[in-house]
């Protein structure tokens, strides 16, 4: 907040710049690995694996949560835990159908 | 009513309200997007056969705006920083900025969506299309969200700087946080539905 000094402002300032350019950089190469064309498997899992390295860079610096405060982390551990709930309740409800 | 916290953090939370607030917000939306995404998931394994993203969407367009979203989220934070340095001018330009960015997301959003409609591919053509169009659709409308934001914060809003600049920082701060999360699911739809 406003408490920070100057110098680290700028200094947050070129970290923002850094990841910017990690995330541009990630952009090209998961645009790029989709043109060839990979097997099924190996495309879903290099493209999920860079989606989430982007994901990182951005809550993790964009948003702070590397250096946010335990409230806000508790809350989020808790909306992944439902939400990987959500994630799992459907997908085994369709593979246990009857007569499936 | 004076709402309390506004600037200074709540002693037993650690953080100013508003901060809290677009978290639990936040937590809210990852559930929305995240039943969305599961439903896709489902869809996607259960069909037969699934068409791969990038035989039937805009790659290169969906790309550029992949570029224009990552920098608008660079510019919100941009601004933020600038408000910290006391420099309103320049956070104002970076505000605008990521006003434009936004503009120029649906401005492209809405090519490829008039591409698709005069190609007769509408949300009721297959399954592929209808996820598809809902994902981008309410994707879509929280960029729209962001931007009627920015628009107040950078017009009628703006004159809380000059009373109350502690107040209108943290305002920039919560909106990025948001527009970060915006940026975010992008992040994530982007190579499932076009890429793979």
């Amino acid at each position: 907040m406003s408490g920070h000094s100057v110098e680290e402002i700028k200094r947050e300032t070129r970290v923002y710049l850094t990841v910017f350019a990690a995330l541009a950089a990630l952009t090209v190469i998961t645009v790029a690995v989709s043109y060839l064309h990979l097997s099924g498997w190996v495309a879903i899992a290099l493209a999920l694996a860079i989606a989430s390295v982007k994901g990182f860079l951005v809550a993790g610096f964009f948003m702070h949560l590397l250096s946010e405060k335990k409230l806000v982390i508790a809350v989020l551990v808790l909306t992944v835990v439902f939400l990987l709930v959500l994630l799992w309740g459907p997908w085994h409800s369709a593979y246990d159908s009857i007569g499936g | 009513m004076e709402i309390p916290y506004t600037i200074q953090a709540r002693p037993d939370t650690g953080l100013y309200n508003g901060k809290l607030g677009i978290w639990l917000f936040l937590a809210s939306e990852v559930m929305l997007f995240g039943a969305l995404f599961s439903s896709l998931i489902l869809l996607r394994t259960g069909a037969e056969t699934w068409p791969a993203g990038w035989e039937r969407l805009n790659v290169p367009l969906a790309t550029l705006n992949t570029f224009i979203l990552i920098g608008s989220s660079v510019t919100v934070i941009l601004s933020w920083a600038s408000l910290r340095l006391g420099d309103f001018r320049k956070a104002k330009i970076y505000l605008g900025i990521t006003l434009l960015c936004g503009l120029g997301f649906m401005v492209i959003k809405a090519i490829e969506y008039g591409t698709k409609f005069s190609h007769h591919y509408y949300p009721s053509t297959d399954t592929f299309y209808s996820v598809y169009y809902m994902m981008t659709g309410l994707h879509g409308l929280h960029v729209l969200g962001g931007m009627v934001v920015f628009a107040y914060l950078l017009g009628p809003g703006a004159k809380m700087w000059e009373k109350e600049p502690g107040r209108y920082t943290n305002r920039v701060e919560v909106t990025g946080l948001y527009w970060h999360f915006v940026d975010l699911v992008w992040i994530f739809l982007f190579p499932i539905l076009y890429l793979l």
